[in-house]
């Protein structure tokens, strides 16, 4: 059942918040021996909670469509009481003292978090290995990954053990994974979504979006958590569209740019273009127009997303020192052996190693040559994107530049890597607003996924491309039993 | 070699609006440790910073008054630095563009020599929390409440020569920010703060000598010492053939000496930039023309005005007219009882008084003018002398909650009027003193002084002066025809 089919089912007295809950509690808890999608689990604390959400719909209280659906929640965003992790050992037993605004509005209108998922320490990775509780494997194929760094999220959906889930994206991180394991996943407009209570990566970057079966999943979910908060400057002060009402499945009219550059650079499996290039038909037939487009920026994307993405992580995560909370090494005689011991023994190498990029690129004598350089570029980005969306509706391109690749063999390549996200940074660069939706499957029966991009704040324009797709077809209806 | 001491100011100061600049814990100051934060301003994990709409308003306020030019595109920029009262690990500040710039001060020392002061800019930014020591077992704890308080950083040029022209020009700063209500620039409560960069040339060089900034100053007279011993310091080790060494020097006022902490070779490097988390503040014309508007009078034209109007000295009217508390509470009351003579006097003599011995700040002296003047027109009606008045006004800067009459009556401070009373003690003191009557036969007419400090002190100097003294001279001069008419 996709979140509002559950939301239906609930409303309707056919089944209760509690024994959702109860039957997503179980599969996760089977399933995460395999697929090691969540870092925590919370039966008693969403058991309780569900009995109470029943109470307030059966007594008419709680109205929304998602009301008493059980939630997975990536674990780098704060949940007040239950810790957080960021799957890394820094913050192993941390407990928020607070709830992010994403989590107070899903309780508000009714959601029930059942657990906190599995990811790339601190976000950083595209395979969801780095994480120090463990890998987490793609429910389609064990033996690949899940795609980062929202990993856990995506596989969690994908293999049942999760009816939807709120990742964050910040150079493709909800996007590359839900292309990885066959499943929806949406990075809103930067700033509809408030980012209070996401433990930042980079925060220029950083963006919640859902994880879910379908694109109408992904806009009921952003009719709750979308939206200004005073405690986030950064949220833009915007009337919410009504997501999911807005939904009309047309895309009649739209015109849609396939920039070129995609398809002609080296490392594009044959397969996934050719899935995309099909896709972009559908929508076609469907009534709308396509054309190639040409983005000439697309080849800077990376490095430039990398400096700056590193240069704000190394300042943000220099609060994690050993002093006032999280991991703190037995191994000092000084404040700066403290620091040091601390931060040498609480993050993982992929952490360490983009903390000493960002480090570097802020340094006297670099800054000039790195960091402005690259926001000279992302500068230009935009501006590309504007004069592109001042022609085209929507970009369709392909999510990732391949399938989900075998377990192992990414964290030693980490330029291959990094180059999985060139198709999704783009759209962080700028702030846009893009989705990722399966689109067939390899020759391996792995899962390939389209992304669509569209113009700020056309958020309601990029889901409803992608539920026009999916009214015509059923590659987001396929997934994966974990056995 | 005659040596020129150049100086330029860092001045760091407190806002004093009622909440912090990035959330919305207490500013107050005091209060158990840890009780004055929050998540974000303890820095946890997902918080983010919303800038307090009143400190841009202070800030823009405070640059106008230093007649600086404001920006009206303003960003915040982080800056990196490891330091455990640091809880985000960066302190959100501003380098690339401070909101206001060129501005200028005009001092004046006490010696009277005037001088402009120009100020290079200035900036907002949070300030860190606290360590707190404990020598017992050697450990150190944090108190957050200080973090996030709103601080404004004024960078002079190398403008001063003079250690009291840089106390000029704090005490100016002090009482331009005070008229403004935006800070009360309290040092012994670090609401003021300033490091000093110093260097030494020879009189009539033009090129800077090499600078040291000495940091954590923490009073007037700490800054006086400060300068004074690292130009001493600079001088001996030119003289002696050395070099100055670009440095940091800490400031330890109890062993009255700087020491080094770090030179520039191993200069921290803070790896400033934009903050992301902030979006760019837009001051417009608008709201800068209108807060240049509501400037209000500053120490400078009120004296003027206490000169014109209450005919006071320009000494005495500069002293009350520098802490807006003061001059409100003159103004006041010389509105209600129509004396300025009488109220200056217990103004110099009395307030001043009782701020140096008790170490009060002139904007914590809490004096209502209705009871100042209800005191004044009591001692102009003669019912006390000035002398047991001094009783009542040290009462009444302490506690102002009291019926003076009451107290008077109470204490028997009531003036006396019986002149019988002053006859007969004036006629007991000089039968007392034979020897000094007869000094004073011999012409030494000082002594009458004498004879008046014994009667008023048998009388609790609460009998009129004038009438003392008059009885006295009598008194005196009858002993004398006494003797006279005896021979």
């Amino acid at each position: 059942m996709t979140a509002l089919e559950t939301g239906a089912a609930i409303k309707s007295g056919k089944i209760t918040a509690v024994s959702a809950a109860e039957q997503v509690l179980d599969a996760a808890e089977k399933g995460n021996e395999k697929i090691n999608a969540y870092i925590t689990v919370c039966r008693e604390k969403a058991l309780k909670r569900a009995a109470e959400v029943q109470k307030k719909i059966e007594s008419g209280e709680l109205t929304s469509p998602l009301a008493g659906v059980p939630f997975s929640v990536k674990d780098n965003i704060c949940t007040k009481g239950i810790r957080t992790t960021c799957a890394s050992k820094m913050l192993e037993n941390f407990e928020p003292v607070y709830d992010a605004t994403v989590i107070k509005k899903l309780e508000a209108a009714g959601g029930v978090v059942i657990g906190k998922l599995n990811m790339d320490e601190f976000a950083m990775g595209s395979t969801s290995e780095t994480s120090y509780f463990g890998p987490v494997r793609n429910p389609r194929n064990l033996s690949r990954v899940p795609g980062g760094s929202s990993g856990g999220a995506a596989a969690a959906v994908a293999g049942k053990m999760a009816v939807a889930a709120l990742g964050s994206d910040t150079g493709g991180s909800v996007r590359l994974p839900a292309s990885y394991c066959g499943v929806t996943g949406f990075k809103p407009t930067y700033g509809i979504v408030s980012r209070f209570g996401l433990i930042a990566y980079a925060s220029s970057f950083d963006q919640i979006g859902p994880v879910a079966r379908d694109a109408a999943d992904c806009a009921a979910i952003m009719d709750i958590i979308s939206g200004k908060d005073i405690m986030d400057s950064t949220s833009l002060d915007t009337e919410s569209p009504g997501y999911l009402a807005s939904l009309t499945g047309e895309v009649k009219g739209m015109k849609i740019g396939i920039p070129r550059e995609c398809f002609i650079s080296s490392g594009l499996n044959s397969e996934v273009a050719e899935k995309v290039m099909a896709a972009a038909e559908v929508l076609k037939n469907a009534g709308a127009e396509t054309e190639e487009i040409s983005l000439p920026f697309l080849r800077y994307a990376v490095p430039a997303y990398y400096i700056i993405a590193s240069a704000e992580a190394s300042s943000n995560l220099s609060r994690y020192e050993g002093v006032k909370y999280g991991y703190r090494s037995e191994n000092f005689s000084s404040l700066s052996e403290l620091y040091s011991s601390s931060r040498s023994g609480g993050f993982g190498k992929e952490v360490k190693k983009r903390i000493l990029l960002g480090t570097f690129v802020l340094s006297g004598g670099y800054y000039d040559r790195y960091y402005l350089k690259a926001q000279g570029v992302r500068a230009k980005i935009k501006k590309n994107f504007d004069e592109i969306f001042s022609r085209y509706d929507l970009i369709l391109c392909p999510s990732a530049p391949d399938t989900a690749p075998e377990s192992g063999r990414s964290l030693d390549d980490p330029l291959k890597m990094y180059l999985s996200d060139i198709f999704t940074v783009s759209a962080n660069l700028a702030g846009l607003p893009a989705i990722s939706f399966p689109c067939g499957n390899d020759s391996s029966g792995m899962p390939v996924g389209v992304q669509i991009i569209g113009k700020a704040m056309d958020d309601v324009k990029v889901l409803n491309a992608a539920h026009a797709y999916q009214k015509l077809t059923d590659f987001h209806k396929n997934f994966a039993e974990v056995k | 070699m005659k040596w020129e001491t150049v100086i330029g100011l860092e001045a760091h100061v407190e806002l004093s609006t009622k909440t912090k600049i990035f959330c919305s814990c207490s500013t107050e100051f005091g209060g158990a440790p840890n009780t004055h934060c929050c998540p974000v301003c303890t820095g946890m994990p997902g918080t983010l910073p919303v800038l307090n709409k009143k400190v841009l308003e202070y800030a823009v306020r405070a640059g106008l008054a230093l007649n600086c030019s404001i920006n009206e595109y303003n960003r915040f920029d982080r800056k990196n630095y490891f330091y455990p009262d640091l809880p985000k690990a960066y302190q959100i500040s501003q380098l690339y563009l401070p909101f206001a710039q060129n501005g200028f001060v005009d001092i004046k020392t006490k010696s009277g020599a005037r001088r402009r002061i120009r100020i290079h800019e200035i900036h907002m930014e949070e300030d860190a929390g606290k360590l707190i020591h404990f020598a017992k077992d050697n450990s150190t704890c944090m108190d957050y409440n200080r973090c996030g308080i709103p601080l404004l950083e004024i960078v002079t040029e190398p403008d001063f020569r003079t250690a009291e022209e840089v106390t000029a020009f704090l005490g100016k700063i002090k009482s331009v920010f005070e008229y403004l209500g935006i800070s009360d620039c309290k040092m012994e409560e670090g609401s003021m703060r300033a490091d000093v960069n110093l260097s030494v040339r020879s009189e009539g060089a033009s090129e800077f000598g090499t600078r040291t900034e000495m940091k954590n100053i923490s009073s007037f007279r700490a800054i006086e010492r400060a300068i004074a011993y690292e130009a001493k310091r600079q001088t001996e080790v030119i003289e002696n053939g050395g070099t100055i060494i670009q440095e940091t020097r800490r400031w330890d006022d109890v062993k009255c000496q700087s020491m080094s902490m770090r030179s520039k070779g191993n200069a921290q490097d803070y790896r400033y930039f934009p903050e992301p988390d902030i979006p760019p503040v837009v001051i417009s014309k608008e709201e800068i023309q209108h807060y240049n508007d509501i400037c209000p009078e500053f120490a400078g034209e009120r004296a003027e005005r206490f000169i014109r109007e209450m005919k006071l000295s320009e000494e005495d009217a500069e002293i009350i007219s520098a802490s807006k508390n003061l001059a409100d509470i003159f103004e006041e009351t010389v509105k209600i009882c129509e004396a300025p003579a009488e109220v200056r006097f217990w103004f110099m003599s009395g307030v001043l008084y009782y701020m140096n011995e008790t170490n009060t700040d002139a904007c914590d002296i809490k004096l209502k003018p209705e009871k100042f003047a209800e005191f004044i027109n009591i001692v102009q009606s003669g019912k006390i002398t000035r002398i047991s008045g001094k009783q009542v006004f040290e009462k009444l800067l302490s506690c102002d909650d009291f019926d003076i009459m009451t107290f008077i009556k109470e204490n028997q401070l009531e003036q006396v009027e019986d002149t019988g009373l002053v006859e007969e003690t004036v006629r007991s003191v000089i039968s007392a003193n034979p020897k000094a009557v007869s000094q004073y036969k011999n012409g030494e007419t000082k002594i009458l002084g004498f004879f008046v400090g014994q009667v008023m002190k048998k009388l609790k100097g609460k009998a009129d002066p004038a009438i003392v003294n008059k009885a006295v001279a009598e008194g005196l001069d009858r002993t004398n025809s006494n003797r006279e008419n005896a021979k």
